[in-house]
């Protein structure tokens, strides 16, 4: 399976590596650095690369390279899964992962990638019983650390490997025993020149915070379970039940994790709450750009933070810009456009106008470039979504629960 | 120092391939140049190594992060070794960690230095707690040195009937590092995972395939016997080995079952090209005619156990099982059923990009074969602004797939906007796939070629270019009806710089030359004036045209061909000399050959076929979807041919599984050690799931509760935990719950969930709520038709050793060390009854000294904890009665609580209400774990709740209120009994005994001529059984020696003995004193 790991940064430098089977030079990485350098950009390196006597598999995320050697055949979606699995592990225990972060905590690192994979094959993944094995560092520990000289490395045996709820630690005690649950969706779009929806879906999450004490077993359930039909959820979730009963019941790990996502394809009617009308215009002086923003369909919630960005051709030198609302900015190296819009009043739409400046003596662009869409809306999930209840067993506190709801933009497209 | 680095230079050449971020030091000592950065490293290191030797830990741990800094950072730290590995000893568990690390990292290196440190890890192979016994084991086999091998086997072998299931996934893994270091072993590595294949616990079993699939993978036939079992556990199994085992059963299935859509293959090759009707329809019209025409096929019961299996596994977070489930329907499934995979399958477009292009390349391989199924889901298909290009372009190729007549004009627009985007790679892969889409719908190809030709004008070379190519290739289709796009097209050569373009043209002129008449004798003389100046692909081009034009219109062209000719023969590049020569020959013929001459025509004119535009991802589906094969379009060292289905079903009945596992058969059968309560772990009947897996080893008591100790079993949970998604997969889980089991419910649903279900029933009775949960706390007398076959030989923590010696078969035994102070005597039922109380066991055996040696009596197998104890009298407790008992499982609340289970009965004639623990009173550190609260309990009803102590090791008694909605009861629990198992080595030798010796103190005597051990009081005389117990100087392991002899001086001597060795020696060396006469 996996045979190591090396971690690249953007400036080509490996700062990390990690053999779980015997050593491979870190030569290897070489291969790699042809096929970046062939890339037009870091996300177009091709995530499986061939070489004559091994195989890379690599992820890019965080703006580091994680490369991982394998020599057998393997599928490739499950070291490209592991390796993000790596990526958010350390999250998890960084609350970021870069270069800086992972160059303090070598040796966690190390203890970390240790556990997760023996011999090249995932042993201990679950972010709860890594958690049993190694502690994850705070402010309070590492003084602690610096001034006795202890490790994060828990004294304890991670018993939770052996139960048969791995991903829960064992013995959790909280005084207050929170639950929190976020429906979080994003809607993907592409909006054609004339306005009208080419395509659309919403991508959907619900985000746990649990604090539970003990071994609770929760249950959710909701209002329109039918919009669910395409659902992937936690190793936690029982899938009979909620295949016989539409509820999700599970035992939830301790802490952050994402108990299910869902998607509801383009087949089902997606609202669309926002419009943005472009009009852009190139003539051999100068180009004219206009633009206005617009709710549409909010179901009464203001649409907030909006972001409008626009990569404008080649040719456009500057822009000469006046919005009736936020701020923007134009960044004449790779020609993007930024407007920061914020909040959408649908008494007096925001609007931005103006000229820009071309190239003198190259034509005039003939495609529009397209232009994407950020936005939040608070307390709505934009497909109507809505959580019933949330039952707790197995425990006889009183849990505080909530539920957020959240819409945003994903891949939230327009063409001009 | 001095001595490192000879050391170092020493192994130099041992080392291939090793020295990767290690250049700066490795071949530092040979050159001299270097010496700067050597001096610094000597000294930095110097102090490192000072800080190693030192004696306080924090200064060792800062050490050794800081190695582990350097190893992280690829820098070579190898010369520490003989520092670092001394610390393999450490007590501090983060020193000994990270010293395990360097190891793993540097053993390969310094092989000699490194079998310093294996003692330390055979010991921890005994350790009481398998956590350490895994981790042992872990390192032990992650020591890359050949050395060690044999003890490697033996470790894995051990640990392979360890009552871990945790050790045994651990074994499993060993087991491919072995075979690596190995090879030749494979006979008795595959031994060893035949063995953990019939392994029943999810942990195990990915684990388990996973090294099968590295060792044995061609060895299918391992997998008949745990084929249905893997199939029921998938769904359990951690994600990893989910993936493992559905590539595996992949296989398994093309070897085993028919092929499901056989009759479909001869219909299906029709309608390939064709596309008159609707996918859909097609199929389904095509699986109506399969069961009229042939003979029904008959799906395998077990194919489509796999199939109904794998399907909620298509709603796992982890892309990597959904892709591996839809790759199994996708080579397995009917075709009807294939169609589930597809949605999944586009709800992870939305993962990371990586993941997204893997997902892709493998759609496009599947839509090209069956493109209805993602018809539905054309849209999601489309390019989003912000792709990388080569998401695009697996994009691109999915929509060709996917067009239809009916789909076709959606796609174009959308097409459309994609050929002014400003990616040119992505452009031109548009247009090719416009021309791919033009040719496989007739209705659109005028379409498409119009569209083709309003990109002619496009300001980009790139774009006309690929549009002149794919418009060759269209026209070459049709080329009668177009004449006016060639002629267009002949215009384009001026203006066109693009050779591929350019070449695409003149082939076109001369093919079709007959339509363009005029025009073509132009273009030729036109290029002749530019040939020299052109592309090599183009310079053959205008030769072909005007080999062609002279074949058809030699009047006008004979000249210009020959000066064509002329320029060709003293070109560079030696094709186009080469070609000019042969058609020079082949138009005109010097006087001797000529034969072809005649032929010319024929040659260069004949119709040739129109190009098929296939999709570039057509030859990759003869690998499995899926694999690292299929994303690089090769054959990867270690991939394995997906096999064709067989013809005739091979014998289904190979699959059928009988009783019990391999390991459970008895080994031999201890004389002084009677039988332990059969185990029903691993013993229950597969074919009936209903109550499989209904054993635990859990009452095994080997687990311990004690805070020293947190070795605790979980295999009662996990069993518990399968068992009740078994049962809700039956659908016999009752929704509502009692709150009485909520606090079951939380860890071990079994229990809960069935006795909920006996006590929502209104006729519940006190018998079927203790048979749901004997069920988990293995109670044989209770449920003796479950049981399957009882199974001997109970074995211990991985001290099963099979010796090469058959008649030392030795054995796995359970012994029991009383309380001290108990009468030592006391063999039976004293024993039995105390033990009964003995849920679980401390462990500290180091505890014992020397002197009580005498008090280790040997127990019979407890028995189940059948017994219970009262409580609360119902005459105290006015009718409402208690009565508890020791499940022996490990308590679902915390490893070091006792579980007790409480059997509440309400024998009053008023319902009482409100059943609840009120006030503790505990001593210590003693903690309790409440049971859930009983709302109401109606006259004459009795319910099981449970609850866990932990009694912190003391024989305090818990004292606690049970309330009532009025009344409220003082209740105590008694602490069970504490004594401690613990598995040791039984070796057996036989003797003859002289009759000079036969006799009590000659016996004693030979034996403590041997060993020092002392004579046990309990020797049963009368039997002439002497006991004699010892334990070694060192580590303190106890040592019970039995020999047995009757008066014809046949006698038998029996070793117990933690230590396997010593035990064996001793068995020899005794057998050889008492058969020696003095």
């Amino acid at each position: 399976m996996i045979n190591s790991l090396f971690i690249i940064n953007n400036s080509g430098d490996i700062f990390m590596e990690k053999h779980w089977k015997s050593v491979i030079n870190k030569s290897v990485c070489d291969y790699f650095f042809e096929a970046q350098e062939k890339a037009a950009s870091p996300d177009d390196v091709p995530p499986v690369i061939n070489t004559p006597h091994h195989y890379l598999i690599s992820i890019y995320r965080n703006q580091l390279y994680f490369v991982a050697v394998v020599t057998t055949e393997v599928p490739p979606l499950f070291v490209i899964e592991f390796l993000h699995r790596v990526v958010e592990t350390f999250e998890d225990y960084f609350s970021e992962c870069n270069e800086t972060i992972i160059k303090d905590n070598f040796v966690i690192v190390y203890e970390l990638l240790e556990e997760m994979l023996d011999n090249g094959f995932p042993l201990a993944t679950e972010s709860n019983i890594l958690k049993e094995l190694i502690r994850p560092p705070n402010i309070i520990r590492t003084v602690v650390n610096s001034v006795i000289g202890g490790t994060n490395v828990s004294d304890q045996l991670p018993t939770g490997q052996l139960s048969n709820v791995p991903w829960r630690r064992s013995g959790v005690k909280y005084t207050n025993n929170e639950a929190y649950f976020d429906v979080i969706e994003e809607v993907d779009a592409i909006i054609d020149k004339s306005g009208s929806l080419v395509f659309a879906e919403i991508q959907g999450y619900i985000d746990c915070c649990i604090k539970l004490s003990g071994m609770p077993d929760l249950t959710m359930s909701f209002m329109n379970h039918r919009l669910l039909d395409d659902v992937s959820f936690h190793p936690c979730v029982r899938y009979k039940r909620w295949e016989s009963e539409r509820i999700i019941s599970f035992v939830p790990p301790d802490g952050n994790f994402r108990l299910t996502s869902y998607h509801i394809g383009s087949q089902s009617m997606v609202a669309i709450p926002i419009y943005v009308r472009p009009q852009m215009s190139f003539k051999d002086s100068g180009g004219r750009f206009d633009l206005t923003v617009g709710p549409k369909q909010t179901m009464g919630k203001t649409v907030d933070n909006v972001v409008i960005k626009a990569e404008l051709p080649k040719v456009v030198l500057n822009v000469n810009l006046t919005a009736t609302q936020g701020n923007h900015t134009f960044d004449p190296v790779n020609k993007t456009l930024t407007w920061e819009v914020g909040k959408i009043n649908p008494q007096k739409l925001p609007s931005i106008k103006g000229s820009m400046n071309l190239q003198s003596g190259s034509p005039p662009p003939e495609a529009n470039p397209s232009i994407t869409v950020q936005f939040t809306i608070q307390q709505l999930a934009i497909s109507g979504l809505k959580v019933n209840r949330l039952d707790m067993y197995g425990e006889k506190y009183k849990p505080f629960k909530g539920v957020k709801y959240l819409t945003k933009a994903g891949k939230f497209q327009v063409r001009t | 120092m001095a001595h490192n680095s000879t050391e170092h230079r020493s192994y130099a050449n041992e080392r291939p391939a090793s020295l990767s971020g290690s250049g700066e030091t490795t071949d530092i000592a040979t050159d001299p140049a270097s010496g700067g950065i050597f001096a610094a490293d000597y000294k930095k290191h110097e102090d490192l190594k000072q800080m190693l030797d030192s004696n306080k830990d924090n200064l060792k741990l800062e050490a050794m992060k800081r190695i582990i800094g350097m190893v992280a950072k690829g820098k070579d730290a190898s010369d520490l070794f003989a520092a670092v590995v001394k610390n393999v000893v450490s007590k501090k568990i983060e020193i000994k960690k990270l010293v395990y690390v360097y190891l793993v990292r540097y053993a390969e290196e310094q092989q000699d230095l490194a079998l310093l440190s294996i003692s330390t890890f055979q010991k921890g192979l005994k350790d009481p707690n398998q956590l350490i016994r895994a981790s042992a084991l872990r390192v032990l086999s992650s020591i890359r040195v050949p050395v060690i091998v044999p003890i490697m086997m033996l470790a894995i072998k051990e640990a392979v009937n360890d009552m871990s299931p945790y050790v045994r996934k651990t074994a499993a893994h060993a087991i491919p590092k072995l075979y690596c270091l190995d090879p030749e072993l494979k006979e008795q590595l595959i031994e060893v995972i035949e063995k953990l294949l019939s392994d029943k616990t999810t942990l195990v079993a990915g684990s388990v395939v996973y090294s099968f699939e590295e060792v044995c993978p061609e060895r299918i036939d391992l997998i008949h016997k745990s084929y249905r079992k893997l199939c029921n556990l998938l769904i359990d199994v951690e994600e990893w080995g989910q993936v493992v085992i559905i590539n595996m059963l992949t296989r398994y299935s093309r070897t085993q079952f028919l092929d499901p859509n056989a009759g479909e293959a001869v219909a299906e090759d029709l309608p390939e090209n064709f596309y008159g009707s609707d996918d859909s329809d097609k199929e389904e019209t095509n699986e109506a005619v399969v069961v009229n025409v042939k003979k029904p096929y008959v799906m395998d019961s077990d194919h489509r156990l796999l199939l109904r299996n794998c399907k909620p596994l298509l709603q796992s977070r982890n892309a990597a099982v959904v892709m591996a489930v839809a790759q199994l329907y996708h080579h397995i499934a009917p075709k009807s059923e294939v169609g589930i995979v597809a949605k999944p399958l586009v709800r992870l477009l939305r993962s990371h990009r990586e993941v997204q292009s893997i997902v892709l390349s493998n759609i496009a391989t599947m839509s090209a074969k069956r493109r209805g199924m993602f018809e539905p889901f054309l849209k999601s298909f489309f390019v989003r602004a912000n792709d990388p290009t080569h998401i695009r372009l697996l994009k691109l190729e999915i929509l060709t797939n996917l067009a239809s007549e009916t789909s076709i004009s959606t796609i174009l627009r959308e097409f459309q906007t994609y050929v002014t985007s400003a990616d040119k790679n992505f452009v031109a892969a548009t247009i090719q796939a416009i021309g791919r889409c033009a040719s496989n719908i007739a209705e659109v190809t005028d379409t498409c070629l119009n569209g083709l030709m309003g990109l002619m004008s496009n300001r980009d070379e790139s774009v006309v270019g690929e549009s002149v190519v794919v418009m060759k290739k269209l026209l070459q289709m049709n080329p009668t009806e177009h004449k006016e796009i060639i002629r267009h097209l002949a215009r384009l050569t001026e203006s066109i710089s693009v050779p591929m373009a350019r070449a695409s043209i003149l082939w076109l002129i001369g093919e079709y030359s007959d339509r363009v008449p005029k025009i073509a004798p132009d273009v030729l003389r036109k290029m002749a004036k530019t040939f020299i100046t052109e592309e090599d692909i183009v310079k053959l081009q205008i030769l072909n045209l005007g080999a062609k034009l002279y074949l058809t219109n030699s009047k006008q062209t004979k000249l210009l061909c020959q000066y064509v000719l002329n320029l060709a023969k003293y070109d560079q590049n030696y094709d186009i000399r080469d070609r000019a020569r042969f058609l020079r020959q082949l138009l005109f013929p010097s006087e001797k050959g000529g034969a072809l001459n005649k032929h010319a025509k024929k040659m260069f004119l004949a119709s040739k076929p129109a190009p098929v535009l296939e999709s570039q991802f057509k030859d990759r589906d003869q690998f499995q979807l899926g694999s690292l094969s299929h994303i690089i379009n090769s054959k990867t060292i270690g991939y394995h041919e997906l096999p064709e289905f067989p013809e005739e079903a091979p014998d289904p009945t190979v699959r059928n599984v009988e009783m019990p596992a391999p390991w459970d058969e008895p080994m031999s059968t201890g004389k002084i050690f009677k039988k332990m309560k059969p185990r029903k772990f691993y013993s229950s009947d597969e074919a009936e799931e209903s109550n499989s897996e209904s054993g635990s080893d859990s009452s095994d008591s080997s687990t311990t509760s004690s805070d020293s100790d947190s070795d605790s079993d979980s295999s009662s949970d996990e069993e518990s935990e399968e068992e009740e998604k078994r049962k809700v997969r039956k659908k016999k889980r009752v929704v509502t719950k009692l709150d009485e089991d909520e606090s079951i419910e939380s860890n071990s649903d079994s229990s809960s969930s069935s006795s909920s279900s006996s006590s929502s029933d209104s006729d519940s009775s006190e018998e079927s709520s203790e048979e749901s949960d004997s069920d988990e706390n293995e109670k044989i007398k209770l449920q003796p038709k479950t049981k399957t076959k009882p199974v001997a030989s109970p074995k211990r923590e991985g001290k099963k050793h099979k010796s090469s010696d058959k008649t030392q078969q030795s054995q796995v035994q359970l012994l029991d060390f009383d309380d001290i102070g108990s009468p030592p005597s006391t063999v039976t039922n004293h024993i039995q009854d105390q033990s009964v109380l003995v849920p679980v066991l401390s462990s500290d055996l180091q505890g014992l000294s020397l002197n009580n040696v005498g008090n280790i009596s040997v127990t019979t197998a407890m028995k189940s904890p059948t017994q219970t104890h009262e409580l609360l009298n119902r005459m105290h407790g006015q009718g409402l009665s208690a009565v508890y008992r020791f499940t022996r499982g490990t308590c679902i609340y915390s490893t070091t609580m006792v579980p007790i289970e409480l059997t509440i009965t309400n024998t009053s004639d008023v319902v009482i209400k409100c059943i609840k623990m009120g006030e503790t009173k505990l001593k210590g550190d003693m903690k309790i774990h409440q049971f859930q609260e009983i709302p109401s309990l109606a006259v004459g009803k009795s319910v099981n709740t449970s609850l866990g102590i932990d009694f912190a090791d003391t024989t305090q008694p818990a004292n606690f209120e049970i309330c009532t909605e009025t009344r409220k009861f003082n209740v105590t629990i008694n602490a069970p009994g504490r004594s401690k198992l613990r598995g040791m080595n039984e070796n057996i030798g036989k003797v003859e005994i002289p009759a000079a010796n036969n006799e009590r103190k000659k016996i004693i005597e030979c034996i403590a001529d041997v060993a020092n051990v002392q004579v046990v009081p309990l020797s049963d005389l009368e039997e002439q059984v002497y006991r004699l117990a010892g334990r070694t100087a060192s580590t303190g392991a106890l040592c019970l020696v039995s020999v047995k002899s009757n008066d014809s001086g046949e006698g038998s001597i029996t070793v117990n003995c933690e230590k396997m060795v010593i035990g064996n020696m001793l068995v020899k060396d005794i057998k050889n004193s008492l058969s020696k006469v003095k």
